[in-house]
């Protein structure tokens, strides 16, 4: 049985520290080059297809701006 | 699998727990402060205990608390937080008190508050951010500055012959009987949050239990003070932070 997973990320909130990104343990999200109108650039999932669900970066999100989703397939 | 398959309510396993207000926390990028509040707001959150929680919030950087966490607040003047508690628990002794302090605040001006707050064994809990420096007013020399640790006030790093030494208040307090569990965390990965949690829900159920007063130390970091960003002041802290004030159970009774 595999399980996917998928996070969406309060963009206008997030606030760029990455301190997440190490935390991932699938390589899955990244900075994006766009940033939010107060400038930072947001985090967003840069290999979709990675993302196993495990709520590592929305634990260690400082701002609490990640909500993670899970499902088994 | 599509991803719009995926991201469905029924399948929400973490988000933001609705303790903690929609407000855009003013800290830092990366500041641990965000991360401590949202543990707080999350042991509140799975205690059932919104109504019955009273913060005291201090001088500092985090004295904003009070717009963050949607619980009922106090404002005390600077160190002075475990005296405003002290009054407050024994006034409304059915309430879950607690004080948030940083480590300008409690372990330089309210050291003696402090310290006689939980040899007095008061039934609060309190949460004590380190993060070596005075980081609201622009990253000067704090009490718990490493040696060597370059601030605003020490450009040529901590001198033990001018500055003294860290205060290791942590290890003091869990000397004194009126303490009943004492400890030192972290927040930099989600294993160290966890365990940080678990030690805020210990806490928060000590002080309903009449067993004296609990205290947790959190290592944390100030990127902006540090002049580092976020990700290298989470290994920096690892580094240099972890030796000097090492994790774990000091007191535990």
């Amino acid at each position: 049985m595999a399980i996917k997973g998928a996070i969406t990320v309060d963009t206008e909130k997030c606030k760029g520290c990455g301190v997440c990104i190490p935390n991932c343990p699938t390589g899955t999200i990244a900075l994006a080059k766009e940033v939010n109108s107060k400038g930072y650039n947001y985090l967003y999932m840069a290999n979709p297809d990675n993302c196993i669900g495990c709520a590592n970066c929305a634990t260690v999100c400082p701002d609490a701006v990640i909500t993670v989703y899970r499902v088994k397939i | 699998m599509e991803i719009n398959d995926i991201i469905k309510p029924e399948n929400k396993v973490y988000g933001k727990t609705p303790v903690l207000k929609d407000a855009v926390m003013h800290y830092c990028p990366g500041c641990s402060h965000g991360t401590v509040h949202k543990i707080i707001a999350e042991v509140i959150e799975e205690m059932g205990i919104q109504d019955k929680t009273i913060g005291i919030s201090p001088v500092g950087c985090s004295v904003f608390a009070y717009n963050y966490l949607d619980i009922d607040w106090q404002q005390a003047a600077h160190g002075r937080a475990p005296a405003l508690a002290t009054a407050t628990k024994r006034l409304m002794p059915d309430k879950y008190v607690f004080t948030y302090q940083g480590d300008g605040d409690l372990a330089s001006i309210g050291t003696a508050e402090i310290l006689h707050a939980c040899n007095r064994g008061e039934n609060i809990v309190v949460i004590f951010i380190n993060n070596a420096i005075y980081g609201m007013t622009g990253g000067q020399m704090a009490p718990t500055t490493l040696i060597g640790q370059v601030t605003a006030t020490t450009p040529y790093g901590r001198d033990v012959k001018l500055n003294g030494y860290p205060l290791k208040i942590t290890e003091l307090l869990a000397q004194l009987d009126g303490t009943c569990y004492v400890t030192r965390q972290s927040v930099q990965t989600p294993g160290a949050v966890r365990k940080a949690k678990r030690a805020i829900r210990k806490a928060f159920e000590n002080s309903m239990m009449d067993k004296g007063t609990s205290f947790i130390e959190v290592v944390s970091t100030c990127n902006s003070g540090w002049k580092v960003s976020p990700v290298e002041a989470n290994k920096w802290m690892e580094e240099n932070m972890f030796p000097e004030y090492p994790l774990g159970d000091l007191k535990d009774r």
